[in-house]
C-alpha cells in the first residue's frame, strides 16, 4: 500500500511485519522514532507476543538480543553513533556466535565534538565486526532491506545491520510502498535456529577456543560472508517476485554501463548523485554511478565488473580514516586490483554537512579533467582551518578547537581567542 | 525456608544427611542429582567456585524439573568448565561476555516468554568482578525491570581468572596482584568496595540472599526458595579460592564457615528490600582465625601483628554482627 510516512515509522512498521519476538531498545538520536513507534506497535498488540525490553544501555540492548536469539527468538534492536560504539563488544560477540540478529543503524557522526547529524563514521567503525552491512538509499530501500535482512540473517546464521542515513532518511517523509503481512510471511519463513538453548537438548554455547581451532572458526565466518555474496542477489530476485519491486542485491548501477567516469557511493547521497549524473549526461559528460548496497560482504566481483571499463572511479563517502583518507575506497581498490584505473575519494557530508548538487558537480567536473586532489574534502572552509592552524601555532593553549571554529564562523558569540 | 538444622556431626559442624528425613536431605546427596557441572573440568584443587556452582545449578535443576537455561559471565567458572571442544555443563548453557550475563539472561527469559515457554527457568551466574564491577550496569537494569532471572554471584573477592587482581569485593588489607604489599603498603585499602547484596535489596526485588559453600543445606534452601519465586532474584555466595587467597585446598569449606562465624560474611535473606532472616552465629570466632590461614593477609601477622588493621577488620565484623543481629 502506498503511504506517505516518516522513514522511521516506515522501518518500524516493516520490522513489525517481520514479526520479531524480542525487541530491545535504548534511545539515541536519530534512531529514536523507530523504537518509539515499535513500542506502540507492541503495546497495541500488532506484533503478537513480541517482548519489548527497555534496557539501560546499548551494551545491554544487544546483549538482550544475543540471549533472545540464542534462545531461538527473532531479535531486533536499533542504534546510532555513540550507541553502536557502546555496544561494540557485543557486536563482535553476536557475529562470533552466529546469531541472526537484525539491527538498524540510523547513521550518525561520532564525537567528539558531539554531533547528532548524519555521516557514516559509526557503521564504518564496525564494518569488520563480522556483520553483514546493507545501506539504504531511500526509505523504500530501508523497508525492503529490513525484510530481506531477516531472511538473509536467518538463512546464514549471521547478524545483519541495515544502515540508513540519520535524519536524511529516518526523519524524512517520503512515499513508501508498504508491504502487507501476507507478502512478508510468504517471503520470510519462521526462524529455524541452527543452535538453540533448549533444556531438552542441552548444548554449550560460547565455549573458549584456543589457538588449535580459532583460525578455523574465524575462517568459517569468512566463508559465511562469501556465501552471502551468492545469497544476497538470490534473495533480491525472490523479493522482486513476491513484492513486485527491484530492491536489494549487492550493487545497483545507474547509467554506468558505458560511462568513462563512475561514481561509487553508499546510502542516501546516491539520490543526489543520480541527479548530478543526469545533469552531466545532459551536458555530454560520460558519467554514471554505482550504488553499493552490500558493503559487507563487499561485492568484489560484481563491482569489478561494473567498474572495469571505467576510465576513472570516484568514491564519495561519509567517513574517513585520519591521516589516510577514505575507508570504502580501500575496498573499491581491492575490487579493482591489478587495474590502473585512477581512483579518487571525495569525503563529504561529515556531521550532517549538506552535500549539494553544485558541490558535487564541481568536484566531479574536476575529477573528469583529472584535476581533483585526493582525498578531496568537499566544501571545506579553508579560511577557518588556516586560521585555527595559525592560532595553534602561535599559542599552545589556544583554546578548544571546536569553539574557536564556531567563533570564526560567527556561530557563537564573542571573538576568537 | 532456611531453618537451621540442629543435628551436627561432632567437630566438623557439618550437617549429617543420614540424620535427616529423606525429603530434608541435600540435593547433592541424592542419586538423581543432575550433576550439572560434571567432573573433568579444570578448576584448581579446592576451588570454592566450582563447588558453589555445582550446588547452585544442581538445586536449580531440581527445582526447575531440569527445564533450565544457564547464562555465564566470563571468569574462572566459564574458562575452567568449557575448554573447547569439551564442556562440563550438563545443562543448556551459554557464555557471551564478561559484563553482560544479566542482560543475556534477560534476553533468554524474554524469548521464552515470547514463545510461551515460561516453564523453562533462567539462571545467570558470574564471579564478583563480572557481577559487581563490569556487569553492574546490566545487573541493575535486570533488577530494576524485575526480569524473571535468578542471578548468582560467586564471590571469591578478586579477579581470579586474570591472576588475582583487586575487585570491588576485595576486602581491606587483602593482597592482590594490583594491591601489593610491597614498599610498606598494606594491601587493599579500607573504606572502599561495595555491598552488593544491599544494593540488590535497594532495587526492591523479590529476593536477595547471601550464602556460602560451607553450609550446603542453607545454600540449597536459598536456591530452592529463589527458584520458587519469579522476578529478579539475587544470591551472593562466598566461594574461597585457594589460589587467590593463598589457602590450602582442604581449607575451602572451613574458611567459608569462618567467614560467617567471624561476622565478616553475614548470612541473610531479604524480600522486597527488607531483611527477613539472618543466620545466627553459633560460636563467634575472632577474625584472626579466619585471616591467618590465608597468605593474602600474611602481612597482617608478620613480621609483627598489625594491631591497628586487625582491630579495624574486627570492627567491620562486629558492625555486621550488630547490624544483622547475628548473636544470641
Ligand atoms: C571486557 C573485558 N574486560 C576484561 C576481561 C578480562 N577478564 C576475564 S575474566 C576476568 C576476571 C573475572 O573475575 P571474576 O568475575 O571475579 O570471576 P573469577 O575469575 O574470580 O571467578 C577478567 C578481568 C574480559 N574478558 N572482558
Ligand atoms: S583461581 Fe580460584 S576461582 Fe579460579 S579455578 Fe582456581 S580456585 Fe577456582
Ligand atoms: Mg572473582
Amino acid at each position: 500500500m502506498l503511504r506517505q510516512m516518516e522513514g522511521s515509522h516506515a522501518v518500524a512498521e516493516a520490522i513489525a511485519l517481520c514479526r520479531p519476538e524480542v525487541i530491545c531498545a535504548y534511545p539515541i538520536t536519530p534512531q529514536t522514532h523507530i523504537v518509539e513507534r515499535l513500542s506502540e506497535l507492541v503495546q497495541e498488540g500488532e506484533i503478537g507476543n513480541c517482548q519489548y525490553i527497555n534496557v539501560e544501555s546499548e551494551f545491554a540492548a544487544l546483549s538482550v538480543a544475543i540471549g533472545a536469539s540464542a534462545a531461538g527468538a527473532r531479535a531486533y534492536t536499533a542504534t546510532s553513533s555513540q550507541g553502536l560504539l557502546f555496544m561494540t563488544e557485543a557486536v563482535y560477540n553476536a557475529s562470533g556466535l552466529g546469531l541472526p540478529i537484525v539491527m538498524t543503524i540510523g547513521n550518525r557522526a561520532i564525537g567528539a565534538p558531539i554531533n547528532i547529524w548524519n555521516d557514516h563514521s559509526d557503521s564504518m567503525a564496525l564494518r569488520d565486526a563480522g556483520w553483514i552491512q546493507l545501506y539504504a538509499e531511500t526509505n523504500q530501500d530501508a523497508v525492503d532491506l529490513h525484510i530481506q535482512a531477516f531472511r538473509l540473517a536467518e538463512q546464514l546464521s549471521v547478524p545483519v545491520m541495515v544502515c540508513e542515513d540519520g535524519f536524511i532518511l529516518t526523519h524524512a517523509y517520503e512515499r513508501v510502498d508498504m508491504p502487507d503481512l501476507n507478502q512478508v510471511q510468504a517471503y520470510l519463513p519462521p526462524f529455524e535456529p541452527v543452535q538453540i538453548l533448549d533444556p531438552a537438548d542441552p548444548v554449550t554455547i560460547g565455549a573458549m577456543v584456543g589457538p588449535e581451532a580459532f583460525a578455523e572458526v574465524r575462517y568459517l565466518a569468512h566463508h559465511k560472508h562469501l556465501q552471502a555474496v551468492e545469497v544476497i542477489p538470490q534473495l533480491a530476485s525472490e523479493f522482486a517476485k513476491i513484492f513486485g519491486r527491484d530492491s536489494g542485491g549487492l550493487i545497483q548501477q545507474y547509467r554506468s554501463e558505458d560511462a568513462e567516469t563512475v561514481i561509487v557511493a553508499l546510502g542516501s547521497v546516491v539520490g543526489t548523485i543520480r541527479d548530478v549524473v543526469d545533469e552531466m549526461r545532459d551536458d555530454g559528460v560520460s558519467i554514471g554511478a554505482v550504488k553499493v548496497i552490500s558493503f559487507r560482504p563487499f561485492p568484489m566481483l560484481a563491482l569489478r565488473a561494473a567498474l572495469e571499463n571505467a576510465k576513472r572511479v570516484i568514491v564519495v563517502e561519509k567517513a574517513f580514516a585520519d591521516g589516510l583518507g577514505g575507508i570504502a575506497v580501500n575496498s573499491v581498490r581491492m575490487a579493482l586490483r591489478g587495474l590502473t584505473t585512477p581512483i579518487y575519494t571525495i569525503i563529504a557530508g561529515l556531521g550532517g554537512r549538506a552535500i549539494t548538487k553544485a558541490s558535487l558537480l564541481r568536484a566531479f567536473g574536476e575529477a573528469t579533467r583529472d584535476e581533483l586532489d585526493d582525498p578531496h574534502f568537499l566544501d571545506l572552509n579553508w579560511t577557518v582551518i588556516d586560521h585555527e592552524l595559525a592560532r595553534a601555532k602561535e599559542k599552545r593553549r589556544s583554546g578548544p578547537i571546536a569553539e574557536n571554529v564556531l567563533r570564526d564562523l560567527g556561530l557563537v558569540g564573542g571573538k576568537p581567542v | 525456608m532456611t531453618q537451621r538444622i540442629k543435628f551436627y556431626q561432632t567437630g566438623t559442624l557439618t550437617v549429617g544427611n543420614r540424620l535427616l528425613d529423606a525429603e530434608n536431605r541435600s540435593v547433592q546427596s541424592t542419586i538423581d542429582r543432575s550433576n550439572s557441572l560434571t567432573s573433568g573440568h579444570r578448576a584448581c584443587q579446592g576451588c570454592g567456585e566450582a563447588l558453589g556452582a555445582r550446588y547452585v545449578v544442581d538445586t536449580a535443576m531440581r527445582e526447575a524439573d531440569k527445564k533450565l537455561v544457564a547464562v555465564n559471565a566470563t571468569g574462572c567458572l566459564e574458562v575452567f568448565s568449557t575448554p573447547y571442544p569439551e564442556s562440563s555443563w550438563q545443562v543448556a548453557w551459554m557464555h557471551s561476555l564478561f559484563g553482560n550475563a544479566p542482560a543475556v539472561a534477560t534476553g533468554v527469559a524474554a524469548a521464552l516468554r515470547a514463545k510461551g515457554r515460561e516453564d523453562i527457568k533462567v539462571l545467570a551466574q558470574g564471579g564478583d568482578g563480572g557481577t559487581v564491577d563490569i556487569g553492574f550496569g546490566c545487573l541493575s537494569g535486570m533488577f530494576e525491570r524485575n526480569d524473571d532471572v535468578l542471578y548468582v554471584c560467586y564471590d571469591n573477592e578478586a579477579y581470579m581468572n586474570t591472576g588475582v587482581q583487586r575487585s570491588g569485593q576485595t576486602p581491606p588489607t587483602a593482597r592482590t596482584a594490583t594491591t601489593p604489599t610491597s614498599g610498606g603498603s598494606k594491601g587493599n585499602v579500607f573504606g572502599q568496595g561495595k555491598n552488593a547484596p544491599q544494593i540488590a535489596m535497594a532495587h526492591d526485588i523479590p529476593y536477595v540472599a547471601t550464602a556460602t559453600v560451607a553450609d550446603l543445606h542453607d545454600l540449597e534452601n536459598k536456591v530452592t526458595k529463589a527458584m520458587g519465586l519469579s522476578g529478579a532474584r539475587y544470591i551472593h555466595v562466598s566461594v574461597p579460592c585457594p589460589l587467590g587467597w593463598g589457602s590450602q585446598p582442604c581449607d575451602t569449606v572451613r574458611l567459608a564457615r569462618l567467614a560467617t562465624e567471624t561476622g565478616l560474611f553475614p548470612l541473610f535473606e531479604a524480600e522486597h528490600g527488607a531483611v527477613t532472616n539472618a543466620t545466627k552465629i553459633r560460636r563467634k570466632v575472632p577474625i584472626e582465625e579466619y585471616l591467618r590461614p590465608q597468605r593474602r593477609f600474611a602481612h597482617l601477622f608478620k613480621p609483627k601483628p598489625d594491631v591497628e588493621a586487625l582491630a579495624a577488620i574486627q570492627a567491620i565484623a562486629d558492625r555486621n554482627i550488630l547490624k544483622y543481629g547475628l548473636l544470641g
